[in-house]
C-alpha cells in the first residue's frame, strides 16, 4: 500500500514544482476526488490513552495519546475483516503536521485542530485537559481534522500526513527534515507586509474582513451558549427538589399520597434529563468551534496573499527605482533628491570610468530585478488561482457544514421539547390523582 | 359583633337561610350584648327552620349543625368578584379601591345585585371579625400587606393585579364557607356604602373587651393544656408537617422562577448574535436570520412561563403558607379554651374541698370576738360557699359548652379545610404542568418550522440530509 501511492504522492509536496505544473496537478485533484486519500483507506482516531514518561527537560510528566487506525478499503469490502494498522500520536504531534502543512500549502485553507484548551466551558465542564470528556470530544476532533485533511483535493496525497497515518516512528525526524521550518513566514514579515501592501486583491480583502467577522460573531455565540447552558442546567435541577418535597409531603397525606408521590419521580426524571440535553448541546459547540478556528485558517490565506503581493510591490518598486537611477546616470540628471545629487554637488561629478562601472552593475541589477518580478509576478498570480479556487471551496464547505448543524440545533431542540412535553403531562396525570 | 351559626341542611328549592343565632357573642364577651342586640335585628325567623334560640346550648344540636353538606356548584347562591382597582388620593394618604360585585339570591339580602368599594383595611377588618366570633374556625389568609422581599411597592401594577387575584379568592373562599357566608359583617361588607361601613367598623368590641380576650388567652397560653385529645395532637403535628412542606415548595418555586429569569437573560443575546452573523453570510443568511427568529419566538415563551408561574402558582402556594399560621392559632386557640375548662374544673374541686374542710373547722376565737355565734357564722359561711361553688358550677358548665363546640367546629372544619386544600393544591399544580406542557408544545411547533422551511429549501436546491 505503501508503494503504489508514492508516486502521486511525491509529485504536490514537492515546492520545486513550476508554478504552471503544480496548477495543473490541483486541477486534476479537485476533479478527480478519486484520488484523495480517503477513497483508498478507512482512518480513525479509535481510542485515548494516558501515558506517563519523561519529558524535554527530563521530568515526569503525564499526556495523552490516541491511537490512530487506518484499513484500506478495499479489504473491508472483501468480506474479510483485516486487523487495521494503528500507531499512537500525541496532540504535539497533530500540531507538528499541521504547522508542516501550513507552510507547505499556503494557499490551502488548512482545517484546524480540536481547541488546545477547553475554552467557552460552563460550570459543569472542567476545564482540565486530563477531564475524560474533554479528552473524548477532542478525539473526535482530532479524527475530524484526520478526515478533513485526507479528503482534501490537495493535502491528501502529501506524503508527510501518509507517513503520520502509517509510520510510527521517526516521523518527527522525517518532517524535520523536509525544512518546512526554514521556509516559514516569519510573523513579523507578515505583520509587515498586511501594513505596508499597497493593492492587494480585492477579494482577498474581503475574505480577511469576513474572517475577522466570523471569529467574532462565533466567539460571542459561543460565549453566550456557555453563560445559557449554565443557567439552564440550573433551572432543571432545581425541579429537583420538587422530588424530594413532594416525596417527604406525601409521607404525611392519605389520599394524596400516591399522587404526589409519583409526581415526584417524574420531577427527577426532568431534573436528570438536563445532562444529556447539555451533552448534544456541546456537540453543536464543537462544530461552532471547528469553523471559529477556521476563520483563522482563512485570515492565514489571505495574509499569505498579502506578504506575496507586498513582495511583488517591493520587487517592482525597487526596479523602478533602479531604472530611474539608470536615467539619471544617462542623462545626467538629477530629477530627485538623492545622496548622489548631493555628494556630486558637494564632491564634484564622477570620472567617466566611474559613470560607466556604475551604469553597467545597474543594467545587471535591472535584469536581475526584471527576472525577479516576472518571478514574484507569476508566483503572486499562481497564489491567487489556487488560493482563490481553495477559498471558493472552503465556503462550500462551511455553507454545507453550518446549515448542518443550525439542522442539527433544531433537532435537538425539538428532541428537549418533546421530552418536556412527556414529563409534564406524565406529572400531571399524576397531579389529577392527587 | 355578630358571627352566626347556620343549620347548614338547605333543601334545594329553599335557598333561604335559617335564623343565625348568635351563640359565640354571649360565650365569648358576655358584655356585649347590646351590640348583638343591634345586628341580630336584621335576622328574620324564617319557618321551616327546626332550629331555635332554646336549643343554643344544647351540645348535641350544636354538632348537628356542623354536618357541612358539599356545596354543589349548583346550588350555589351567591357570586363575588372582585376587580377593577382605583387608586384614591386624599390630602393625607393615596390608597387604592377595589370593585367587590355581589350576585345573589339568597333571601336575607335586600337586592340580587350590589357594587361597592373596598380597601385592603376593610378586608382586614373582616378576617378579624369573621376570627373573633369563630376561634376554632379556619378562615382563608388574606394576602400579605405588602412585600418587601420583593421589592415591590405598594402602587406597582403586578403587586396590585396579585393582591387583586388573592381579595378575589379570599372572598370567594368566606362565600363558599357554610358558616362564615351568612355572617352578618359578611353581608355588610358585601352590600353596605363605604359610609355605613365606616360607622359599622367603630361600633366593633371596644379596646377594653379586646385586651379582656387577649389577657385571657395569655393566661390561658401559661396554664397550658393538660389532657390534649389524640386528634388535636395528631392535627398540630400534621400541620408542623404540612408548614414545612408547603413553605419548601414555596421556596422551590421561586428558585425555579430566579433560575428562569437569569437563563432568559443569557439566551436573549443568542438571537442578536445569529442576526449580526446572518449580516456576514450569503448562503448561510437566510438560515442564520431563521433560526434567530426562532431563537426570540421562543425567549418570548419561556418569559410568558415565568409569568405564569409567579401569577398563578406561587400566590396559592404562598396562600397556604399563610393559611399554616391560620392553622397554628386556630390550634392554639383551642388549646386555650380547654385550658380554661380544666382551670376552672379544678378551681371548682378546689373550693368543693374548702367548703368540706370548712364544715368541719369552727374558727371560733375570730367570731366570739367579732360578737357572733359559732352557729350563725358557720351557715353564714356555708352560704357564702354554696353561692360561690354554684356561680363556679354554672361558669364551668359554660366552658365545657365551649369547649365541646370549639373541638366540633373544628374537627368539621378541619375537615373541609382539607378537602379544599386538597383541590386547591391540585389544580394549582394541574395548572402549572399544563402551562408547561404548552409552552414546550409552542417551542416545538417554533423549531419545526424551522426545519420545515429548511426542507424546502433544500429540496429545491437538490441536497437532504436529515438523518
Amino acid at each position: 500500500m505503501a508503494d503504489s501511492g508514492s508516486e502521486d504522492i511525491a509529485v504536490i509536496g514537492n515546492t520545486d514544482l513550476t508554478p504552471s505544473e503544480s496548477e495543473n496537478n490541483l486541477k486534476n485533484t479537485m476533479v478527480e476526488k478519486g484520488t484523495s486519500l480517503l477513497k483508498k483507506m478507512e482512518i480513525s482516531v479509535a481510542e485515548a490513552e494516558k501515558r506517563t514518561g519523561k519529558n524535554a527537560v527530563n521530568m515526569q510528566e503525564t499526556y495523552t495519546v490516541y491511537l490512530i487506525e487506518t484499513r484500506p478499503v478495499d479489504a473491508a469490502s472483501e468480506g474479510n475483516n483485516p486487523v487495521p494498522d494503528s500507531l499512537w500520536r500525541r496532540y504535539s504531534e497533530f500540531e507538528l503536521l499541521r504547522n508542516y502543512l501550513l507552510v507547505t500549502y499556503p494557499f490551502v485553507v488548512v482545517p484546524p485542530l480540536p481547541e488546545k484548551r477547553a475554552e467557552f466551558v460552563w460550570h459543569k465542564l472542567s476545564a482540565d485537559n486530563m477531564d475524560p470528556d474533554f479528552v473524548e470530544r477532542r478525539r473526535v476532533g482530532l479524527e475530524n481534522f484526520l478526515l478533513r485533511v485526507a479528503s482534501h483535493p490537495a493535502l491528501s496525497s502529501d506524503k508527510i500526513f501518509y507517513l503520520f497515518l502509517t509510520e510510527e516512528n521517526g516521523w518527527k525526524e522525517t518532517v524535520f527534515e523536509t525544512g518546512f521550518q526554514a521556509k516559514a513566514d516569519s510573523r513579523l514579515k507578515a505583520l509587515h507586509a498586511t501594513f505596508r501592501v499597497k493593492n492587494p486583491d480585492k477579494r482577498f480583502a474581503e475574505m480577511k474582513h469576513y474572517g475577522d467577522e466570523l471569529q467574532a460573531v462565533i466567539s460571542q455565540l459561543l460565549r453566550v451558549r456557555a453563560r445559557a447552558a449554565d443557567r439552564l442546567y440550573g433551572v432543571y435541577k432545581v425541579h429537583g427538589n420538587y422530588g424530594r418535597v413532594f416525596s417527604e409531603w406525601s409521607a404525611i397525606e392519605k389520599e394524596m399520597g400516591d399522587g404526589l408521590q409519583s409526581a415526584g419521580h417524574h420531577m427527577d426524571a426532568y431534573a436528570a434529563s438536563v445532562d444529556d440535553i447539555l451533552e448534544e448541546e456541546e456537540h453543536y459547540a464543537d462544530q461552532l468551534k471547528e469553523y471559529l478556528f477556521y476563520a483563522d485558517a482563512l485570515r492565514t490565506v489571505c495574509r499569505k496573499h498579502e506578504l506575496t503581493q507586498y513582495e511583488l510591490e517591493m520587487a517592482v518598486q525597487d526596479l523602478t527605482s533602479k531604472k530611474q537611477q539608470r536615467e539619471e546616470l544617462a542623462t545626467g540628471t538629477i530629477r530627485t533628491f538623492s545622496l548622489k545629487g548631493m555628494t556630486s554637488k558637494l564632491f564634484g561629478q564622477e570620472t567617466p570610468e566611474q559613470r560607466e562601472a556604475k551604469l553597467k552593475m545597474l543594467e545587471t541589477q535591472i535584469e536581475e530585478g526584471e527576472e525577479l518580478v516576472k518571478e514574484r509576478n507569476s508566483e503572486c498570480d499562481e497564489f491567487v488561482k489556487s488560493a482563490w479556487v481553495d477559498i471558493e471551496r472552503f465556503k462550500e464547505q462551511k455553507d454545507h457544514d453550518l446549515r448542518e448543524a443550525l439542522i442539527s440545533y433544531a433537532i435537538m431542540q425539538i428532541s428537549m421539547c418533546k421530552k418536556g412535553i412527556q414529563v409534564w403531562n406524565n406529572a400531571k396525570e399524576c397531579f389529577n390523582k392527587m | 359583633m355578630s358571627g352566626s351559626v347556620v343549620d347548614n341542611t338547605v333543601s334545594p328549592g329553599n335557598s333561604s337561610v335559617a335564623i343565625p343565632t348568635d351563640i359565640s357573642g354571649q360565650i365569648l364577651d358576655l358584655d356585649e350584648d347590646d351590640d348583638l342586640e343591634v345586628f341580630s335585628k336584621d335576622t328574620t325567623p324564617t319557618d321551616g327552620s327546626s332550629f331555635n334560640a332554646s336549643m343554643q346550648t344544647s351540645p348535641a344540636s350544636m354538632i348537628n349543625q356542623y354536618k357541612f353538606e358539599e356545596d354543589a356548584e349548583d346550588t350555589k347562591d351567591i357570586f363575588v368578584t372582585v376587580d377593577n382597582p382605583e387608586s384614591h388620593v386624599t390630602a393625607i394618604e393615596t390608597y387604592i379601591t377595589y370593585r367587590v360585585v355581589t350576585k345573589t339570591t339568597r333571601s336575607e339580602f335586600d337586592s340580587s345585585e350590589f357594587e361597592v368599594r373596598r380597601r385592603y383595611q376593610d378586608f382586614l377588618w373582616l378576617k378579624g371579625r369573621l376570627e373573633e366570633a369563630h376561634p376554632t374556625l379556619i378562615v382563608h389568609p388574606l394576602p400579605e400587606k405588602f412585600v418587601v422581599k420583593g421589592m415591590v411597592e405598594r402602587f406597582n401594577e403586578d403587586f396590585i393585579e396579585t393582591r387583586r387575584r388573592a381579595l378575589h379568592r379570599f372572598l370567594n373562599k368566606i362565600a363558599e364557607h357554610p358558616i362564615f357566608s351568612s355572617s352578618e359583617d359578611f353581608k355588610i361588607f358585601l352590600t353596605a356604602p363605604s359610609g355605613e361601613l365606616s360607622s359599622h367598623k367603630k361600633q366593633g368590641p371596644g379596646f377594653l373587651s379586646r385586651m379582656g380576650e387577649t389577657v385571657k388567652a395569655v393566661a390561658a397560653a401559661v396554664r397550658g393544656v393538660r389532657n390534649r385529645p389524640l386528634e388535636f395532637t395528631e392535627m398540630q403535628e400534621y400541620v408542623e408537617a404540612f408548614s414545612q412542606k408547603i413553605s419548601s415548595l414555596d421556596k422551590v418555586t421561586q428558585r425555579i422562577v430566579r433560575e428562569q429569569k437569569e437563563y432568559l437573560e443569557e439566551v436573549k443575546e443568542s438571537g442578536p448574535a445569529y442576526a449580526l452573523w446572518s449580516q456576514s453570510e450569503e448562503e448561510l443568511a437566510e438560515p442564520l436570520k431563521n433560526v434567530a427568529g426562532c431563537v426570540d419566538r421562543c425567549c418570548k415563551e419561556t418569559e410568558e412561563q415565568v409569568k405564569n408561574l409567579n401569577d398563578h402558582l406561587i400566590p396559592v402556594l404562598h396562600e397556604y403558607v399563610l393559611c399554616t399560621d391560620t392553622l397554628k392559632a386556630v390550634l392554639r386557640r383551642r388549646d386555650n379554651i380547654q385550658a380554661d375548662f380544666e382551670a376552672k374544673t379544678e378551681a371548682l374541686a378546689t373550693k368543693k374541698a374548702d367548703r368540706d374542710t370548712e364544715s368541719k373547722v369552727l374558727s371560733l376565737a375570730w367570731d366570739s370576738l367579732v360578737g357572733r355565734s359559732p352557729e350563725e357564722v358557720k351557715q353564714q359561711k356555708q352560704q357564702k360557699l354554696k353561692g360561690e361553688i354554684n356561680e363556679m358550677r354554672d361558669d364551668l358548665d359554660k366552658a365545657e359548652d365551649r369547649l365541646e363546640w370549639a373541638n366540633n367546629a373544628l374537627k368539621s372544619d378541619w375537615t373541609r379545610w382539607q378537602k379544599v386544600m386538597r383541590t386547591d393544591l391540585r389544580s394549582a399544580f394541574v395548572d402549572t404542568a399544563e402551562r408547561n406542557v404548552s409552552y414546550y408544545e409552542k417551542c416545538l411547533a417554533v423549531w419545526e418550522s424551522f426545519l420545515h422551511s429548511q426542507r424546502t429549501d433544500a429540496e429545491g436546491n437538490g441536497n437532504v440530509d436529515f438523518s
